[in-house]
């Protein structure tokens, strides 16, 4: 979990076009309240399915599935279960 | 009532996320139609992103693909919406008709809105 939590991080300073650092903000935090846009969004699922070797499903491509880092590492837990 | 929902989107953006991910993002989120018209003009690109965001907002659609929201350009020019899938079902399950759009892109950016009625919003 925490290795999917520092590669996400990665991928959020790469792509997510926060304002804040992707390496110190903490799981919790609200990621379109960090500066992420809808667009920014898709640029990191993109890089999510690249890194983690998944396809996000149309059913969760929400909102909720990208508002936060622990909320994304769930989803790729979810994601690579299985696998 | 009526709803209503906009977008701003940076056409640099659109074209870095064309040059950075290529066809995997291209195929994700527009249609063949779309991309037969508007595939080498980011301002175009931009512009239909941002109308598939500002249907999002509008009819408050969530869980839905975006190449399930495609921009159909009319003979004259003129841009309308169509709904498939899972966003035109999230939309008939609201009572949403009468989908207008209109598109405008400039320099750096390009912008959508969307109004419907909504009878069940």
């Amino acid at each position: 979990m925490s290795e999917n939590v520092g590669k996400i991080r990665s991928i959020l300073k790469e792509h997510g076009r926060l304002t804040k650092d992707a390496e110190s903000l903490e799981e919790s935090a609200d990621l379109y309240q960090a500066g992420m846009t809808s667009h920014a969004s898709v640029n990191v699922m993109l890089a999510l399915e690249g890194e983690f070797d998944v396809e996000f499903p149309d059913s969760m491509l929400k909102r909720s599935s990208f508002e936060s880092i622990s909320a994304i590492s769930s989803v790729i837990t979810e994601l690579t279960a299985g696998k | 009532m009526m709803v209503v929902g906009i977008d701003l989107v940076s056409i640099a953006r659109i074209a870095e996320s064309v040059a950075t991910f290529g066809d995997k993002f291209l195929a994700r989120v527009f249609t063949a139609g779309e991309l037969a018209y508007a595939r080498a003009k980011p301002d175009s690109l931009a512009a239909r992103f941002a109308a598939k965001e500002a249907t999002k907002k509008a009819l408050q659609l969530d869980g839905v693909g975006w190449n399930e929201i495609e921009v159909v350009r009319r003979p004259s020019g003129a841009c309308e919406l169509q709904l498939h899938g899972a966003a035109r079902a999230a939309a008939d399950a609201i009572g949403a008709t009468d989908l207008a759009l209109s598109l405008s892109h400039e320099d750096n950016y390009a912008t959508a809105i969307v109004v419907a009625r909504c009878e069940k919003a």
